[in-house]
């Protein structure tokens, strides 16, 4: 036993490379600290979590190795989807959401609640579930949210390295399948992202006017460049004649392409499905009900916006793990926009008054057929 | 859940898959295809665990169109099938085996048509017809009863028609459409969407 001020609990740690206590455990005294799982840190995050096979989640009740004062844990009932034996983690994930995402004539909307349940607690009543990754396209995230967080940033990253070296943008249809490529390595792990991309496909040599946003469209770029060589010398000219004659025939050909709104379902277990209307997560059947009925290709923006806001309210209504603001991001082929997030309180609010005088309204009507008969 | 089905005649092959693209008990496509063309004259359809098909069955058709650009002809449909069974066959005893159940069909010059049935374990079999999914036990028996080696495309199509009508009947799931093909010496051939309409 070491003689230092520190104190190891769980038993004979020296010599072991595996610690006997579950790393996070909460109830660490400032005198204790954990020992890290050796081959945890020598192995590549590659194969992180693929461990042999043994019935890790029973583990989690194994209440033999833990330390005698925390306060013993249970299980909440099984989640819909399969538990695969990997790292026992510190606390159990749940992934309870609404987010959802149609196409229609005037682009494509996008809706999230905002709530961020954690079994059973909301973590945080405001989270931002739809994320913009470039100018024309966003996706809502639902699963673990830090998967979510981390893997739509690296989406963004390698979609920018492609527009930089490409110099287009890449499609929506694209951009899915190099998010289900990225995601396949860690097919059997805990890691759970499951996005709708929404995205409009266009052709960047088109745009007339330069969309200015926080991501630096490349057809600004395009169109400065293509204006100062015009400018330049005869000689210069004939240099830029081949970059011209490539721009056009790039653009002979993305007209060509078929360009408009999409909608893609990416799933961490591998599933890519390209398709008009998408919902997501524990509420996703209450919201499908309600698109179902009412989504269809013609309708108009404002249409399509209250729809989504139904839907995600109405699954808010009936899901204990949706909840608290809805956000609303409506894309078209000049980018993305974001209505200002509401909070779904006051809509609750104003259904029961509604509900409270058509309560009233059909009794007053009883009563007057009543005194007329 | 899923449903596949393939009938060989003399000089074609039918097949036919469900529309259905579901996640836990949401159906989230109708219009979902699970035929993969690998060339003018064979395709695979794939069934199984929700990444892995459509991983499995990219890999084998890229490697396929790989086959033919580099050594000038297509492989046949034997071959096809030899080398696809191989490829679940070596990940089958690894870290991630790919769980897809399959169905090539294709039409080859020299042998003529042929309908190869391939599971998660990768086991490989030249049907004259076959089929996977929980509606394989309510339709085999179907096929054996009336399937004879010579019959016609028209005999076909009606077979095929007595499965699906029998799988609207006794299935528990509800498929409400299927992609129908047919692949002989002209190549693939679309044919008519079979809607099972409610009885």
């Amino acid at each position: 036993m070491p003689e230092d001020s520190t104190h190891l609990s769980g038993g004979g740690i020296h010599g072991e490379a595996f610690s006997t206590r579950l790393p996070g455990r909460g109830g660490l005294s400032p005198l204790e600290f954990y020992m890290p799982i050796a081959e945890y840190l020598t192995e590549s995050p590659i194969n992180f979590g693929q461990t042999s096979l043994r019935s890790a989640p029973t583990n989690l009740l194994n209440i033999d190795h833990l330390h005698p004062s925390l306060p013993s844990i249970s299980l909440p009932p099984p989640t819909p989807f399969p538990i695969s034996p990997s790292v026992p983690l510190p606390f159990t994930l749940s992934h309870g959401t609404t987010t959802l995402g149609f196409a229609f004539q005037g682009g494509v909307i996008a809706a999230a609640d905002t709530r961020s349940s954690c079994s059973g607690l909301v973590a945080c009543p405001a989270s931002p579930k739809v994320l913009p990754i470039h100018s024309h396209l966003v996706g809502t995230t639902s699963g673990t949210s830090a998967d979510c967080a981390l893997w739509k940033r690296i989406l963004a990253r390698e979609l920018r390295l492609y527009q930089l070296r490409h110099r287009r943008r890449l499609s929506t249809g694209g951009a899915a399948k190099l998010l289900s490529h990225m995601l396949h390595p860690f097919k059997g792990t805990e890691l759970c992202v499951a996005a709708t991309l929404c995205g409009w496909d266009g052709d960047d040599e088109k745009d007339e006017e330069p969309i200015t946003d926080k991501y630096g469209n490349i057809s600004t770029n395009q169109v400065t460049s293509s204006g100062s060589n015009n400018q330049s010398t005869s000689t210069a000219a004939a240099a830029s004649q081949p970059l011209i004659s490539f721009t056009t025939q790039q653009v002979v050909e993305s007209r060509s392409r078929i360009c408009g709104p999409r909608v893609i379902y990416v799933c961490s277990d591998g599933l890519r499905l390209k398709g008009e209307l998408f919902s997501v997560g524990s509420g996703s059947p209450y919201a499908y009900s309600i698109l179902d009925s009412s989504v269809y290709w013609g309708m108009s923006v404002q249409e399509a916006t209250a729809v989504a806001r139904e839907a995600v309210f109405r699954a808010t209504y009936r899901d204990a793990y949706s909840g608290n603001n809805v956000d609303l991001y409506h894309v078209t082929a000049k980018g993305w926009r974001r209505r200002e997030r509401e909070n779904l309180k006051e809509e609750y609010y104003r259904e029961k008054e509604r509900e409270r005088k058509r309560v009233a309204e059909r009794k007053a009507e009883k009563n007057k057929e009543k005194f007329n008969v | 859940m899923e449903y596949l089905i393939g009938i060989q005649g003399p000089d074609f092959v039918l097949i036919a898959a469900d529309n259905v693209a579901a996640s836990s008990i949401i159906q989230m496509k109708h219009d979902y295809d699970k035929m993969f063309k690998l060339s003018e004259k064979i395709l695979l359809l794939c069934v199984g665990e929700a990444g892995d098909t459509v991983q499995f069955a990219e890999y084998i058709q890229k490697n396929v169109q790989l086959y033919k650009m580099r050594n000038g002809y297509e492989l046949s449909p034997a071959a096809a099938a030899n080398f696809t069974r191989k490829n679940l066959a070596d990940y089958l005893r690894s870290r991630t085996p790919y769980h897809v159940n399959l169905l090539l069909a294709g039409y080859d010059e020299a042998d003529g048509p042929g309908l190869y049935y391939m599971d998660h374990l990768s086991a490989l079999a030249k049907a004259p017809f076959a089929a996977h999914g929980y509606g394989a036990f309510l339709t085999l028996s179907i096929l054996d009863r009336y399937y004879k080696p010579d019959l016609t495309r028209e005999e076909a199509v009606d077979l095929l028609k007595k499965c699906l009508a029998e799988l609207n009947k006794r299935f528990i799931l509800n498929l409400p459409s299927f992609t129908v093909r047919l692949i002989d010496k002209d190549g693939i051939h679309d044919m008519e969407k079979l809607p099972v309409g409610p009885k």
